[in-house]
């Protein structure tokens, strides 16, 4: 197989177990280019690629940015504000009056959940999910993965993964689950009952509410954000109770006696998911993520633009 | 082409190497991807036996950098690239099995950029199908040229991979 089964990456779970394997055989290859004294490759010189970004983003924007550029796509970019958006344009009108400046990919993040696939089903041109609402985020769940496979060898079966913290507002986590699971890993969630959302364990994962116990069970633990900003109701009492059961110190990780790879899919909470020591510390690989993020979505953009019309 | 015969042009291709190149000193041999590299360890190895010592060997692979790769059908699968010296001021040996068209070989000359500045670039190739070229490429050692017609296939097979070492030329049916 040298081909994905898609046309576009709207999600993890429109892929199939060989699409993952494609990408991260691929991604391979990426990461050795992107170590070289010259970091770029002609691949997608004949393509243009515009970034849509409806929803702030620092580490997604300039990861498939600097992607685009190492595989020398020409790249235009445009986030909402500062747009028409804000005049009322409708997304579909948005999207169709950039690609009519013959665009052939959009990256898009949209804080609506199905935004990509909608714009898929509208508009001529391979669509990129870079996070929608609370949906998924095929990209961070793909480096997320490819990381763990770095550390641990290339098996995944039978690790256990933790995904700990506000579950409710994460696209990461769900997109997160449907690969690890397709990889053969054992996932358990693990945060406040009010931000695990409801029927999830129907997806074939854990549930719990005690990170002590969670951490002792894991191999790695990825600790998602609190999104303060998407929550419009107190989902907990305060944020002292929160870090107090849910927070990650260096003293918990000392207790453990082993050790555990610590994700992170950023931006950080310093103080609050983790602390400073344990952010930085021996056993995250956080910023291994943020160096595979670059290999990975290189991988997804050229295997995407790399089929025939 | 038999094993015997095999074996002799790869004996002949090592000794102009090594007429032309001394002690290795300042040269490296970069086996091109996929299929050049059977062809490089073997060439490698009968180099070491010869007596070139800390002779360096690296796989370059051109998939990201080919003219071509979306008129197919389906993407290029990429293969690994190991070069871990920098090739800048040296002599570069690029070693393949079949030279064609010459589109691969404007490839590597491309992406061996990416790991410095060779002071040149020789070819060494098993096959030289010489009638069918369509950019201004020659190699610089040649096994053995080959009169085939386009709608012919050369293949090169190594007993590294398949059961023995043979070139065979296939004429496509139809």
């Amino acid at each position: 197989m040298s081909a994905l089964s898609q046309k576009h990456l709207l999600g993890i779970k429109y892929l199939q177990l060989s699409d993952i394997e494609l990408i991260f055989s691929t991604a391979d290859e990426f990461l050795e280019v992107i170590r070289r004294p010259i970091k770029k490759v002609p691949s997608l010189r004949d393509k243009t690629i515009a970034n849509i970004f409806f929803e702030n983003s620092t580490r997604t924007k300039l990861s498939f940015e600097l992607a685009e550029k190492r595989l020398s796509a020409d790249v235009i970019n445009f986030s909402a504000s500062g747009s028409s958006v804000s005049k009322g344009e409708t997304l579909v009108d948005t999207v169709n009056n950039i690609l009519a400046m013959k665009v052939d990919m959009v990256v898009m993040r949209h804080p609506n959940p199905g935004a990509a696939h909608f714009l898929a089903t509208q508009v001529n041109a391979t669509i990129i999910n870079a996070g929608d609402g609370a949906h998924e985020h095929p990209t961070q769940a793909l480096l997320d993965a490819y990381s763990i496979r770095q550390k641990f060898g290339n098996n995944l079966k039978g690790l256990r993964i933790a995904i700990i913290g506000d579950i409710l507002h994460s696209r990461v986590a769900l997109s997160n689950i449907f690969c690890l699971k397709m990889l053969g890993a054992e996932v358990r969630l693990c945060g406040p009952a009010t931000l695990i959302p409801r029927y999830i364990d129907q997806l074939g994962v854990e549930i719990s509410y005690d990170l002590m116990e969670t951490l002792r069970w894991c191999d790695v633990a990825n600790f998602l954000r609190v999104q303060h900003e998407r929550m419009d109701v107190k989902y907990f009492p305060t944020l002292r109770e929160y870090i107090m059961q849910y927070g990650l110190n260096s003293q918990l990780l000392q207790k453990l006696n082993k050790p555990i790879t610590i994700l992170h899919p950023g931006p950080i909470n310093r103080g609050v998911e983790l602390t400073s020591q344990v952010a930085d510390g021996e056993h995250s690989i956080i910023l291994q993520q943020v160096e595979n993020g670059v290999a990975i979505r290189m991988a997804v953009l050229y295997l995407l633009a790399g089929t025939r019309e | 082409m038999n094993e015997q015969l095999m074996s002799i042009t790869l004996q002949r291709l090592c000794r102009q190497l090594i007429e032309n190149h001394n002690d290795f000193s300042k040269s490296v041999i970069i086996g091109l991807q996929p299929r050049g590299i059977a062809m490089a360890r073997r060439i490698q190895q009968l180099l070491e036996e010869s007596g070139v010592k800390k002779l360096r060997f690296g796989s370059l692979d051109i998939t990201f950098f080919r003219d071509d790769f979306r008129i197919h059908a389906k993407p290029l699968k990429a293969n690994e690239t190991r070069i871990d010296f920098v090739v800048e001021q040296q002599r570069v040996i690029f070693v393949d099995d079949v030279l064609y068209t010459g589109r691969s070989v404007r490839a590597a000359m491309d992406a061996i950029q990416s790991f410095g500045r060779p002071s040149q670039i020789e070819l060494m190739v098993l096959i030289d199908r010489r009638f069918s070229r369509q950019l201004p490429i020659q190699a610089t050692y040649i096994g053995r040229p080959v009169d085939a017609i386009a709608s012919e296939r050369v293949i090169v097979e190594w007993k590294e991979e398949n059961e023995k070492d043979q070139v065979i030329i296939i004429r496509h049916e139809g």
